[in-house]
């Protein structure tokens, strides 16, 4: 099995395998976004308390949930990369990093503007918005220390080490909101009983949850397949393409 | 369908600007993400490209001289 696994990890391959499955997670994020989103904005009953406010939790919530989704990913690909020295695992670290900063600068941004109607303030600096911060430094700081080696090598484990140690945030994102006390909600979803939300309300949100997912996964598929390319510059099948690209 | 009117819609119960705040927001940064993102192979294409080229006339200057 690790022969075949193995056989993934070489450039080429990986390059057209990610090109393979990009149409399927690029269609599958559109279509579930649209979805969710178009479900959540005109059929999604208003909330008793929040009236009309509420509807942004439809990419408040996909955004943040997949921050740290997206932060694991990437801390997987790093671990990946350090121990068993699969450089692909690395480029795809890298490839997750400015997608993560972007989705949790979302969360934070959408956060914010559903705080200033709600409870009257755009910031408070509690457990849950400091943590999610953090975890905004934390991607902006891989995506420097990856982009400050010239040697990409060393520039991945450096980055790698840092996405590892950053893992310890995760955890105390999550549970925030149960250990400290704050102004943000503790979750609605919940997977072992029954989520406290009605039924109209919660699918469109898991459905863009999902699609955020998606949307996330078709993005490192294209930004990996940049970073393969970027890093086996010397390789034929490499040039054959740069040739290709610039006589267009 | 859950207002009345395109004009409720667009108003939000009230909350319309920050609703449209964040919406706008996060399809704004989303749309300039996917287009750096797709953007990003045909520059680095074209910087191999050139890289091919350098080395060429390099190859060739260096053979002229012997």
């Amino acid at each position: 099995m690790w022969k075949w696994l193995n056989s993934y990890a070489d450039p080429e391959r990986s390059y057209n395998l990610a090109g393979k499955m990009l149409p399927w997670f690029a269609c599958l994020a559109i279509a579930l976004i649209g979805v969710g989103t178009t479900w959540g904005m005109l059929y999604a009953p208003m909330d008793y308390q929040q009236g009309d406010s509420f509807r942004i939790i439809y990419i408040h919530v996909p955004a943040a949930s997949m921050s740290m989704a997206a932060y694991m990913g990437m801390a997987t690909a790093s671990f990946i990369g350090l121990v068993w020295q699969i450089k692909a695992a690395d480029w795809a670290a890298a490839s997750i990093a400015p997608i993560g900063a972007v989705i949790t600068f979302i969360a934070l941004f959408t956060g914010a503007a559903w705080g200033k109607p709600m409870w009257g303030t755009w910031w408070v600096w509690d457990a849950r918005l400091t943590s999610e911060l953090v975890l905004l430094f934390l991607y902006l700081g891989v995506i420097a220390l990856y982009a400050s080696f010239e040697d990409k090598v060393l520039a991945a484990r450096a980055a790698g080490i840092l996405a590892i140690v950053g893992v310890i945030n995760i955890p105390i994102i999550k549970y925030s909101v149960e250990w400290w006390s704050s102004l943000h909600q503790p979750a609605t979803i919940k997977i072992t009983e029954k989520s406290t939300m009605t039924g109209d309300m919660l699918y469109p949100l898991l459905i863009n949850i999902f699609g955020f997912g998606m949307m996330i996964g078709a993005l490192t598929l294209v930004r990996f397949r940049a970073e393969v390319l970027a890093r086996n510059g010397m390789r034929p099948w490499v040039r054959e393409l740069a040739k290709a690209e610039a006589a267009k | 369908m859950q207002f009345d009117s395109f004009a409720a819609f667009l108003d939000m119960g009230g909350y319309a600007f920050f609703v449209w705040l964040a919406y706008g927001v996060t399809f704004g940064s989303l749309g300039i993400l996917i287009i750096h993102s797709l953007g990003q192979k045909r520059r680095v294409l074209i910087e191999i490209s050139k890289k091919i080229i350098r080395e060429e006339r390099l190859k060739e200057s260096r053979g002229n001289k012997s």
